[in-house]
């Protein structure tokens, strides 16, 4: 208590981030109902290994442990990582991204506050590119494949890669949405037979359409509890809606609604609760908007045009690259200086 | 209803005000002695005008105003001086000043003053010429001669703002004088209107204190005052920032380093209205301040306080109670920890509180900033704190200057809500006063080397003056009687020289002039008095922000 001022609103980085894991749950609930418990598995597991790999980072970087394993960043950064990776996925893969994510993208740079990249994205990215068929299993949703796994199949196959008889891993997943949208189109498939397929349900997949609404809902949230604000998550989708509107309106047997790609794949997990991640994000109003238009016409031009079905994250890292540019280029003007400047 | 305007940001703390608005003002117990500084207000410190052993009376001058922006200072009462020398004073540095030290007689005896009764008559020049000898600084917490302030500028003021908002936590002195002086606070407002030649008055109260609203509304409408009118803002901290106050009441936006009076406007505190109404109707200079005595106390409460009344004493008054870690002058979010409890207290001495750990927590650990902007919402002059912090973390002063490090007020809002835990203004001050440190050397060099290079050229100019003069000798020795020497050596090579020195001088001035920095440029005398302020402050708060740099890294 040397300086002014004495007084301090009481918030914190640790706080902030139990808000966000709090706003996870919706979105995590829909999850289990659709696809069984094997995703509290897998974010069980990329917890530990987050915590782990932070302790050990912390440790060799001669930094104080115990404080900055209690902010819960890197919880987060486990959580969004285990909900982009297929519920069903062997222990290791979860292992080596959250890894990756962790000791990589997080501490290489800095730590908490100093990292370029969002690291949960980074750590998608590298196991979509190390490991694209592990990555591009979807467990089918409840209701939808002849077979369903109990949790302790699901837990077998996790921990020791076995699926019980002679159940094939193909005959409990299949593609995602997104994914079989894009394989049907080259195909030559039309957009309205290929939404009539039983995997798709009101506007989007199966299962995934309501997870995206759970994500939705934990976003208002964070919104209305003003952890995030309305900039990026608001310019994010109304992108999205406009670019996959627009073509669609122009031809609707080659591009899906714009509901579609809202509730599709990690649209609504991105916009408000990835792409609002604070230190990879632009720090003003204008550049928020900037930065998220640009997130969500890439995430656009990747699922539709790109070699990957889902265009989230790589839209995600494209942006955190300009965020220094698009600081510095949307500077407000400060109190009483707005003629001038 | 007033259009009001809004500016950007602002928190709300809690205002833990009510403690102290419970009882009315008291008086404060003459106490056992009064250290008196001279140096008060911005400027130059004033000029002891006593001496040691010497008996004076309540209100007689024992410091003159010295220079064009100093003040007066007076006895705040009857007694004897027994020492002028250097003692601890209410500033965070912890420096000694010049004091004068008086033990009270205990019979409050007055000078004769010289009360005015129609004011109206008085030569301007007059009023300002007896504000300045009564003392009378802001009590806002600025302390800038008043005087000074209340000139019809070249640009018409159409707006004379009285700031009464007090939007600190704690700080209720402001309100109990509102409460129960209204119609002296009224007519210092009407007296500073004339001085100014102002179209209207708005005072300003935030919308918490409904009681002084309501004192001052009535006294409004009991003294007939037109074009006055009491407004009621928002409670929003820092509302009651002058800048804050005069966008909220009028629009106007006074970037730094711009005169609000260039935009129309001025601004006064209700207390120094009061004190300027009280100089000029009954001749008293400003010997004492309502002051908020609160924390942790037994019995919070305002004070009407001689300037000079230890601390200590003071807050013995309201009940001191055990836990008591040091004493706050000001708010918990602008004030200052005070190194000593035996300073007296000064003409800025708005509230002092009993700090315990309890009502103030220890500093939690800081963390890295995660960019989450929560500091950019609230900071009222819109700047980008998270990325000044940045510049001013990895000293990089220019960059921080292009954020407009010097728009910054200080008010505290950012580390009021950071997360984690950064002690952002404490950055800011030090960047500031680091920069203010550069300049300040690199003025001393361009003197230096211009004072170099005037040297040289003198040495080179005398060595071939002694050159010339030889010659003319040894040309006057050869032709000896033959030629008569004119008795008036050739001017030429020395003016030729002095031309020479003076285009010289002129040069480096001119690029002195493009070097210099362009925050230097406008500075107000306040300002120049604020950096010789934090001149002082300086090594100690480096040495701080050292500390907290190293602690940082070491996480």
């Amino acid at each position: 208590m040397a300086f002014s001022p004495f007084i301090t609103k009481p918030s914190s980085v640790s706080e902030i981030m139990l808000q966000v894991l709090f706003a996870l749950i919706p979105g995590i609930l829909f999850y289990v109902w659709f696809y069984g418990p094997a995703i509290l598995v897998s974010m069980l597991l990329a917890s530990l290994t987050a915590l782990a790999t932070e302790a050990l980072m912390l440790k060799l970087r001669n930094r104080p442990v115990a404080p900055f394993l209690k902010d819960n960043s890197a919880l987060l950064t486990a959580w969004l990582l285990a909900l982009s990776i297929p519920p069903l996925a062997p222990w290791w893969l979860v292992v080596v991204g959250t890894m990756f994510a962790i000791s990589i993208s997080k501490h290489l740079y800095g730590g908490l506050g100093n990292n370029p990249f969002n690291p949960a994205m980074v750590g998608y990215a590298v196991l979509i590119i190390s490991f694209p068929s592990y990555m591009t299993h979807w467990l089918t949703p409840d209701g939808l494949g002849d077979i369903t796994l109990g949790f302790s199949d699901q837990l077998n196959y996790i921990f020791h890669g076995i699926l019980p008889g002679d159940i094939k891993l193909d005959a409990v997943t299949m593609a995602t949405p997104l994914d079989t949208l894009k394989t049907q189109l080259h195909m030559n498939g039309q957009m309205k037979t290929i939404l009539d397929m039983p995997i798709y349900g009101h506007f989007a997949g199966v299962g995934s359409e309501w997870v995206s609404f759970g994500f939705l809902l934990g976003g208002l949230y964070l919104f209305f509890r003003r952890i995030i604000s309305w900039h990026i998550p608001v310019a994010f989708l109304v992108t999205l809606f406009a670019v996959s509107g627009a073509l669609h309106l122009v031809d609707p047997s080659r591009y899906a609604p714009p509901l579609f790609h809202w509730f599709s794949g990690a649209a609504m997990l991105g916009a408000f609760f990835i792409l609002t991640d604070p230190v990879t994000s632009p720090t003003t109003p204008k550049g928020r908007m900037i930065f998220a238009c640009g997130a969500g016409l890439l995430t656009f031009l990747i699922r539709v045009y790109g070699g990957f079905p889902d265009g989230v994250a790589f839209a995600t890292l494209l942006m955190n690259i300009s965020v220094p540019l698009i600081d510095a280029w949307t500077q407000p003007a400060v109190f009483g200086r707005k003629d001038r400047s | 209803m007033r259009k009001l305007y809004t500016f950007h940001g602002g928190v709300h703390p809690a205002t833990c005000k009510t403690q102290s608005t419970g009882k009315p003002i008291a008086k404060a117990k003459l106490p056992s002695k009064l250290i008196i500084p001279l140096h008060q207000h911005v400027g130059h410190s004033a000029r002891p005008v006593v001496e040691v052993g010497e008996r004076v009376q309540k209100g007689q001058l024992i410091g003159r105003a010295d220079g064009h922006v100093s003040s007066a200072v007076h006895a705040s009462t009857s007694g004897t001086v027994t020492a002028i020398d250097m003692q601890p004073v209410a500033h965070p540095s912890g420096l000694p000043e010049l004091c004068i030290t008086l033990i009270p007689d205990g019979l409050e005896e007055w000078l004769e003053l010289e009360p005015i009764d129609d004011w109206q008559s008085v030569p301007h020049t007059e009023l300002r010429h007896r504000l300045r000898n009564a003392g009378v600084v802001g009590l806002g917490g600025a302390v800038f001669p008043s005087d000074m302030k209340l000139y019809a500028h070249k640009h018409k003021i159409k707006t004379l703002v009285i700031n009464g908002a007090e939007c600190e936590p704690y700080i209720t002195c402001d309100d109990l004088l509102m409460r129960e002086r209204a119609a002296e606070i009224l007519a210092g407002a009407e007296l500073m209107r004339t001085l100014l030649y102002a179209d209207e008055v708005l005072i300003g109260i935030e919308d918490n204190k409904p009681e002084a609203i309501h004192a001052m509304r009535s006294a409004v409408i009991a003294g007939k005052h037109a074009n006055m009118e009491i407004v009621a803002v928002p409670t929003i901290y820092p509302g009651g920032g002058a800048k804050q106050l005069i966008r909220v009441l009028t629009g106007i936006e006074v970037a730094a380093g711009v005169r609000s009076t260039d935009l129309g406007v001025q601004c006064f505190n209700v207390g120094t209205a009061y004190s300027a109404w009280r100089a000029i109707r009954f001749g008293e200079p400003l010997i004492s301040r309502i002051v908020t005595v609160t924390g942790n106390v037994a019995s919070p409460q305002n004070l009407e306080t001689l300037i000079g009344t230890p601390i200590i004493e003071l807050v013995a008054q309201a009940g001191a109670l055990q836990g008591t870690n040091g004493y706050i002058m000001g708010g918990p979010m602008m004030g200052v920890l005070l190194p000593s409890d035996q300073a007296g207290v000064i003409k800025a001495t708005n509230c002092i509180i009993a700090a315990s750990d309890q009502l103030f927590p220890p500093p939690k650990t800081v963390l890295p900033c995660i960019r989450c902007t929560r500091c950019a919402d609230v900071c009222p002059a819109q700047l980008q704190p998270q990325d000044l912090y940045w510049h001013a973390r990895a000293k990089n002063f220019t960059k921080a200057e292009e954020y407009h490090l010097f728009d910054c007020i200080e008010c505290g809002a950012c580390s009021y809500v950071c997360p984690s835990n950064i002690p952002l203004v404490q950055y800011y001050r030090f960047a500031k006063s680091e920069i203010w440190a550069q300049q300040a050397s690199q003025k001393a060099a361009n003197a230096a080397r211009e004072r170099h290079e005037f040297r040289e050229s003198r040495l080179e100019r005398e060595k071939r003056e002694k050159a010339e003069k030889l010659a003319a000798k040894e040309k006057a020795a050869t032709k000896s009687e033959a030629a008569p020497v004119s008795d008036k050596p050739d001017t030429g090579p020395v003016d030729e020289t002095q031309r020479k020195i003076q285009a010289a001088i002129d040069h480096a001035r001119a690029q002195a002039a493009t070097i210099k920095p362009k925050n230097t440029e406008q500075l107000t005398p306040q300002q120049l008095a604020e950096i010789a302020d934090i001149e002082a402050r300086r090594a100690r708060i480096r040495e701080i922000a050292q500390a907290s740099t190293d602690t940082h890294t070491r996480e």
